[in-house]
């Protein structure tokens, strides 16, 4: 395990506390302004979501670790506009310019914006890839659950299924990959597929022998047995 | 603003080569004056439109919560038709009601059963339903929910005040990729002959990500 957001099975996070009831969407106003500052920079179309998801997986452990929920989204949307070119160090300084920015063509308008929220962004494709695995086969996941195609790189195999046998349950089609995504590398579209696994193939102690856990998987993170 | 706080280094010392590898860290530490900050850097350079943030933030608050998921589960339970459409396609099932977009573009629809209880998760980050659902509440995002429901789903259900039949086994769905599930709790008993509007009142948000059942009826 690389990085602190693949906690699935961790010990010692303590109890699920539930939200009250009348829990307000929004627990504070800056937590909806994050968000939507978030979607809005998104409609910029300077990165796609598997790009944004590594930027929050990608801050410090300290970091990772300290912030809240939103503190985070705001952190790594700063890091990403810096990155993408977007904004410059100077900006965030405070001791940018005010000039019309070349992207302002692109700026998310009010009205445009349930348009766009109705719109999504689908991630199913064509693909040349041909589903390898059919429903009920037995394959096992990649060990270990690192990105295959950049050292340390986004990956949606979480590690706690690293090595795991597993049977193919649905297929979902082709979607794009995010190991490549995430990283420029194009969208690489190739079979997905919900895979089961038995809880006790994946925990020592399992809490009933007929517990499951269902992971979506990529293709290319699964082997045939 | 707090966009003028001292910094370690100075503009002059932040040559390209020395540019840090979380630039967040310029900005104001406090979170709700980060966020002020950018918003306010954006703003200025017409990246955003303040208007459309609160359109957005109107749309979540407002407009998209659990009712919707409510409706497409009360329909489900009234509904053997629908019921179907929606286990074999629920994308286009609960498209054909005008649930769609953001976060909602590839649905699942799993099914409770006396033998089989399923539950939502994203371990990795909070992928969730938005279009039925809303936002995420905090404890779905909150790392003890991520951490253990894979590992002790009964120990996190307990949490909730909820224990299932000795031979009810548990089935966990960690949304990994871009498809988003929605549970459809069991139809409580005493809820027969009641209408639409009063079947989705007993279905609560958390028995459609599996952390909850359906209310019964009074």
């Amino acid at each position: 395990m690389t990085r602190l957001h693949d906690m699935g099975g961790r010990f010692g996070d303590g109890p699920v506390v539930p939200d009250a009831p009348d829990a307000p969407v929004f627990a504070a106003e800056w937590h909806a302004r994050a968000l939507a500052v978030t979607l809005a920079c998104g409609a910029l179309g300077q990165w796609n979501i598997d790009i944004s998801r590594h930027a929050r997986e990608r801050l410090s452990p300290k970091d990772y670790t300290g912030f809240s929920y939103y503190e985070k989204w705001i952190s790594a949307l700063a890091d990403l506009l810096v990155e993408r070119g977007v904004l410059t160090v100077e900006d965030l300084l405070g001791q940018g310019d005010d000039r019309p920015h070349p992207l302002a063509s692109k700026v998310l308008m009010a009205n445009d914006v349930a348009a766009t929220l109705a719109k999504g962004g689908p991630t199913d494709r064509a693909s040349d890839i041909a589903p390898r695995f059919s429903l009920g086969q037995a394959v096992r996941c990649r060990h270990p659950a690192d990105s295959c195609l950049v050292d340390g790189g986004h990956t949606r195999l979480p590690a706690y299924a690293a090595g795991a046998r597993g049977y193919i349950l649905r297929l979902h089609g082709a979607h794009v990959l995010p190991d490549s995504n995430a990283h420029g590398l194009g969208e690489a579209p190739e079979p997905l597929y919900a895979v089961r696994f038995a809880a006790a193939e994946l925990w020592a102690n399992p809490e009933h022998p007929n517990d499951q856990v269902i992971i979506d998987l990529w293709q290319s993170y699964l082997m045939p047995i | 603003m707090g966009l003028d706080r001292p910094q370690a280094n100075s503009q002059s010392d932040l040559m390209p080569h020395d540019l840090p590898d979380h630039p967040h860290a310029l900005l104001p530490p406090d979170p709700a004056l980060r966020v002020k900050a950018l918003e306010t850097i954006l703003t200025r350079k017409g990246l955003i439109d303040p208007a459309a943030l609160d359109e957005i933030i109107d749309t979540y608050q407002n407009k998209i919560g659990p009712q919707n998921g409510a409706q497409v589960v009360a329909r489900a339970w009234h509904d053997q038709e629908f019921r179907t459409a929606l286990l074999e396609d629920a994308t286009a099932a609960v498209t054909d009601l005008g649930y769609f977009g953001r976060q909602g573009e590839h649905m699942v629809a799993v099914e409770n059963t006396p033998d089989i209880h399923n539950m939502v998760v994203c371990t990795l980050c909070s992928c969730y339903p938005w279009p039925l659902l809303g936002i995420p509440p905090a404890w779905y995002k909150s790392d003890a929910y991520r951490a253990r429901v894979v590992r002790d789903p009964r120990g996190v259900l307990a949490d909730f005040g909820v224990t299932l039949p000795k031979k009810t086994a548990v089935r966990v769905w960690d949304s990994t990729a871009e498809v988003r599930y929605l549970v459809v709790p069991m139809r409580p008993a005493g809820s027969e002959g009641l209408d639409l509007d009063a079947l989705a009142a007993l279905v609560t948000r958390d028995s459609m990500i599996g952390t909850g059942l359906a209310k019964v009826p009074k």
